[in-house]
Parts: C-alpha cells; sequence; structure tokens
C-alpha cells in the first residue's frame, strides 16, 4: 500500500488543480481543503501516539491572526506563513509542555480548554483583535511579486498544494523513522519505551510541536484565502471539524488527511447549497458510516481497494 | 567473577502491610548467572523492579559498577546498561516483532532521527539477526498482538537483549514457554548472553533450568533472602525443597499484573 501513496499523491493533487482549473470557485474550496488537511496532518501525528487532540483549533486560530497582524507589517506572503509556523511552533511547544504530561481524555480535555481560552481573548480583547468582527486580510505580494487578484488565489492554491506534498512526504518519513515508531509505541507500550531509555514524553512533544506547526501553517493558508479572520476559527467546533476530518480521511496514512478535508469542504459546500438546514446531519451521518463501516477511513477505503492495509 | 557488578545493601520497600523487601543484601557478580527463585508473592519482581528504577525503595541502597543508581529513572539506569525483560511480556502491540525489536536496537544509537526509517538496513539486520537466534524468524512480520505466549516472551527477551546491556535482569524468561521446547530456548539464550559476556539475573520457577545454568541460586521468602549458594547446595537444602519447591510444584501461575 505504501508503494501507492506518492502516485496517488500526484493523482489527487492533479484531481485538484483540474476541478480549480475547471470551476473557479472551487480553487476557493479546494485551497481551503488543502489548508484543512495540512492542519490534520498534525491530528494524524497525535493519533499515532493514541492521543486526540479536542483543541487544535488554537493553532489554526493562532496562524490565522498572525497573518492578520503581520501581514501589513511584513507585507509578504512568505514571510507571514514563517512567521505563523514559528509562532505557533513556539505556542505549540509552550502548551505541549503542560498537555503532553497528560493522556487519553486528559489530553483532549486540557487541548480544549487552552483552545476556548484563545478563543475567548479573541472576543474579549476587542482593542486588539476587533473581537467578533474578525479582521480583513488585503491581498499581499507573495516572495516579493505584487499580484492581481486571480494569480493572487492561484499562487495561494499552489503555494498549499506545495505545502501539502512537502509536508505530506516528509512526515511520511518522520513516521516510519525510529521517532516516529516510538510515537506510535506510546499508544500501545509508553512504559516500555521509558525501559528502552526513550523519553517517551519528549518524544509526543516534539510531535505535538509539529502539529502546532502545520496547525499554524493550516491557519495561515485559511486566512490568506478567505482573506477575513474571526476568532470562530479557533472555536471548539472547527477543533472537533479537525478530528472529524482526520476520521473521515483516515489515520492510517499521510494523505488521508487531503482525502478528509477534500471530501468534508465539497460535502459541505454542495449539502449547504442544496439543504440549508440539513448539512450537519448530512455530515453527522456520513462520519458515523464511517465509524461503523469504514474505520480506517477514505484513505482505509482506498487501500482496501488497492489490496493493502492502509499502514 | 570476584567482583560485584551489582550491589544491594538493605533494601526495603513495603506496600502498606506488605513487606515486599525487607533488608535485602545481594552481591550480583560480574559474568555471573544468578536465579532467584521463590514463591508468588515473595517479592522477586518487586527487587527487580527497584533495581530498573521502576520503583524507588524506602531504604537502602543499589550500587552499579561502584556508583549509586537508588532513585534514578528507568530511563537512566537502561543508558547505564541495565535491561531487563517483563514476567509480563510489554510489547508494541500493533507493531511488528521486527519492529519492536528494531526499536530497541534503534533506542541504542538514538532514537532522535526523524527523516531515516526505522527498518533500515543496519538496524533491520541486527534485529533480524537477533530473531534468528532467538528462533523468531518465522513470526519476525506478525503483529505483537497475534502472538502466542511463549513467542511473546521470548520477543520480550528479545528486546532486552538488542539494548546490548552488561547486566540483564529476567522476570520467569520461561514461564508460558511450551515444556517441550523450554531447554533449547534457555540454552540459546545462554549463549547468546555468554558470547555477550552479559551479567545476568533470572527469576525461574523451573528447578531443571535453575540446576542446569545459574551459577548461583538465591532464595527469595517474604521479602528476604532466605538461602543464597551454589545451586547444588541451594537446592539440596531440604528447608529450601519444603518452602519452596515443595509450594512451587503446586503453585498455580501467577497472574497479578506485573510491571
Ligand atoms: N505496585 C505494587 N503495589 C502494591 N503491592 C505490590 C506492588 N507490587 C508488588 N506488590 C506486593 O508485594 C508483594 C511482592 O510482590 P512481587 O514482587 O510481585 O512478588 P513475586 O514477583 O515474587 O511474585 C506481593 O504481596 C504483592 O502483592
Ligand atoms: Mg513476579
Amino acid at each position: 500500500m505504501k508503494r501507492y501513496e506518492p502516485i496517488l499523491g500526484l493523482l489527487l493533487a492533479a484531481a485538484l488543480v483540474a476541478a480549480a482549473i475547471a470551476a473557479p470557485w472551487l480553487r476557493f474550496v479546494l485551497t481551503i481543503a488543502l489548508a484543512k488537511g495540512i492542519a490534520v496532518l498534525g491530528i494524524l501525528l497525535l493519533l499515532r501516539a493514541g492521543q486526540v487532540s479536542f483543541g487544535h483549533a488554537l493553532y489554526i486560530g493562532f496562524g490565522a491572526y498572525t497573518v492578520a497582524f503581520l501581514a501589513p507589517r511584513f507585507n509578504d506572503g512568505v514571510l507571514v506563513l514563517l512567521a505563523a509556523a514559528a509562532g505557533a511552533g513556539l505556542l505549540g511547544l509552550v502548551v505541549g509542555l503542560f498537555v503532553t504530561r497528560y493522556r487519553q481524555i486528559f489530553f483532549g480535555m486540557l487541548n480544549l480548554a487552552m483552545c476556548m481560552v484563545f478563543y475567548s481573548l479573541l472576543e474579549k480583547l476587542y482593542h486588539f483583535t476587533k473581537g467578533s468582527d474578525g479582521i480583513r486580510v488585503e491581498i499581499m505580494p507573495i516572495a516579493g511579486q505584487a499580484l492581481d487578484r486571480v494569480t493572487y488565489e492561484w499562487t495561494v492554491f499552489g503555494i498549499a498544494l506545495g505545502l501539502a506534498f512537502v509536508l505530506g512526504f516528509l512526515l511520511r518519513m518522520y513516521l516510519a523513522s525510529p521517532m516516529g515508531e516510538a510515537l506510535a509505541g506510546i499508544k500501545t507500550r509508553e512504559t516500555r519505551l521509558e525501559f528502552m531509555g526513550v523519553p517517551a514524553r519528549g518524544i509526543l512533544l516534539s510531535a505535538y510541536v509539529i502539529s502546532a506547526i502545520v496547525g499554524g501553517l493550516g491557519g495561515a493558508l485559511i486566512a490568506m484565502t478567505s482573506r477575513h479572520v474571526t476568532p470562530l476559527l479557533s472555536y471548539w467546533t472547527a477543533s472537533g471539524e479537525l478530528v472529524f476530518i482526520a476520521i473521515l480521511g483516515g489515520a492510517g496514512g499521510v494523505l488521508g488527511p487531503f482525502l478528509g478535508a477534500a471530501a468534508y469542504e465539497l460535502v459541505r459546500v454542495y449539502a449547504a447549497a442544496s439543504f440549508a438546514d440539513a448539512w450537519q446531519m448530512i455530515l453527522g451521518t456520513v462520519l458515523l458510516l464511517v465509524i461503523l463501516f469504514a474505520p480506517g477511513g477514505l484513505w482505509g477505503m482506498a487501500a482496501r481497494v488497492l489490496g493493502g492495509r492502509g499502514r | 567473577m570476584s567482583e560485584a557488578l551489582l550491589r544491594a545493601t538493605g533494601l526495603s520497600l513495603a506496600f502498606g502491610g506488605v513487606k515486599a523487601a525487607d533488608g535485602i543484601d545481594l552481591d550480583v557478580m560480574k559474568g555471573e548467572f544468578l536465579a532467584i527463585i521463590g514463591p508468588n508473592g515473595a517479592g522477586k519482581t518487586t527487587f527487580i523492579n527497584m533495581t530498573t528504577g521502576y520503583l524507588k525503595p524506602n531504604a537502602g541502597e543499589i550500587t552499579y559498577d561502584g556508583r549509586r543508581i537508588t532513585g534514578m529513572s528507568p530511563r537512566a539506569i537502561v543508558k547505564l546498561g541495565i535491561a531487563r525483560s517483563f514476567q509480563l511480556p510489554q510489547l508494541f502491540l500493533e507493531h511488528t516483532v521486527e519492529q519492536n525489536v528494531a526499536l530497541a536496537v534503534a533506542s541504542r544509537h538514538g532514537i532522535w532521527s526523524p527523516l531515516v526509517p526505522l527498518l533500515r538496513p543496519g538496524y533491520r539486520e541486527e534485529a533480524r539477526d537477533l530473531l534468528a537466534r532467538f528462533g523468531l524468524s518465522a513470526i519476525a512480520d506478525s503483529r505483537a498482538d497475534a502472538l502466542n505466549e511463549g513467542a511473546r516472551k521470548l520477543a520480550d527477551i528479545a528486546m532486552a537483549v538488542a539494548l546490548k546491556p552488561r547486566l540483564l535482569l529476567m522476570d520467569e524468561p520461561t514461564s508460558g514457554v511450551a515444556a517441550s521446547e523450554k531447554m533449547l530456548i534457555v540454552e540459546t539464550l545462554v549463549n547468546v548472553l555468554r558470547d555477550a559476556k552479559v551479567t545476568a539475573v533470572f527469576v525461574e520457577h523451573d528447578m531443571d533450568v535453575v540446576e542446569r545454568f545459574a551459577d548461583r541460586v538465591a532464595v527469595w521468602s517474604q521479602g528476604r533472602i532466605a538461602a543464597l549458594g551454589p545451586p547444588g547446595q541451594v537446592l539440596a537444602d531440604p528447608a529450601v525443597q519444603r518452602e519452596v519447591i515443595g509450594i512451587e510444584r503446586h503453585a498455580t501461575p501467577p497472574g497479578a499484573p506485573h510491571a
């Protein structure tokens, strides 16, 4: 199965590009999907360790507001992306030092708590954040090039796709490395790691920092695409959405988050257009079906079709 | 064989009213194979747990190679060259047997390499070699949660051996291993350990194994060492026969969770 991953990745990328060319409005939806897929890579890492974070919208919001605050100052898309990644990584380190002491439900809920604190700060510090009105993000030059709107949107789409590839590739190597396999060892036998001289908490913390960085990048890309940030980016439902996408896509491989995010965004857009009041119900039903009948998610289903284990 | 590698003095640890260790004094000599025997609940596992940093004694101290290790973390103690296997095997259940052993190999070289595969040529061969020596080649690609009790036990020991320790503590290495394969497996294990000049302490219920492979035997009873000496002498002692071996014959297999 692993062998097919790069080819399937290329096919998926080609399909996304084709869709974005065919229907310009899909370009927006798919850029958001790629951004969320990138963030969900972080959820996937933590799932490997058997941990579920219900608070990773914290890093989405942090990355997005970093763009909103710094874009006017830095005036370059590449620089704000780097700043969002670095800032989210630092925040992840600080929060991670605390939350990686805990496991299971405590880990999940502490992440949720952190996210809620951040959300209310965004709401309450009106003077700074403009509260629930949010902040507009103007089109910015990218790598020194001033761009018109369409070129800008294509460029952000391209950056999202490129980052998805590079990060997916790197994380795929990471998961098969001693560090990544030790991370998976936390799920089944954390104490054995200690008896092998491996600091389990350090392993989890490094995964957590990576998850924060990709969360920040995802949030920054969302801000650059939607060009408007609000505290809702860090609302608890947004955290749940990331977990939803991770389960929908499947945690067995790095393509899962992108399959999940694309499916999620497309279902959401079409369902919202066709059944304005029922789209949450449709998504809920989809999730229920996936959990009951395809616990490996979309990636697991693809893997079964191609004859493999999905991991 | 004259120098102590591990020295325990006055080790004591009580759980509530139960004295799991009650003034243990023991020297483990460099290069020796020391068997620990004694009834269930005597405190054998507790001794291993204290030596490997999992439990902290209430009193007494442990030195390893002249260095005090009491109170150190399991991680720090492993780094000094003390490894252990477990009464209840502690495997990474969702990994294959080969990956389990390769992780132990990797942990020796430093686990912090994020971009090179765990099953890189060097590690993979080392893991495969070790599995071959343990007769586990056929199940190298099986997931650990699919193994039978005996194979799990051996894989667990192979992981400890993969750490290349100077001192290896094994908690009931042959329990769960089929009687027909037991002697062969222990012999293989002993050869691996002798080749690597490993000092070994092992908790054992099979007196044939003890008699054949141990240089010395320590008899545990209610947190104390009741007798210590060469197997021929200790196992012939009528008190030991009555209190330990007699009980052993009728003892049910230990079922309590052990770290
Ligand atoms: N972590 C623990 N908490 C409470 N009691 C324990 C713990 N570990 C061992 N004991 C008790 O200490 C005594 C010795 O246990 P143990 O060392 O496991 O014996 P053995 O390995 O010789 O069968 C037993 O009475 C056991 O119930
Ligand atoms: Mg025991």
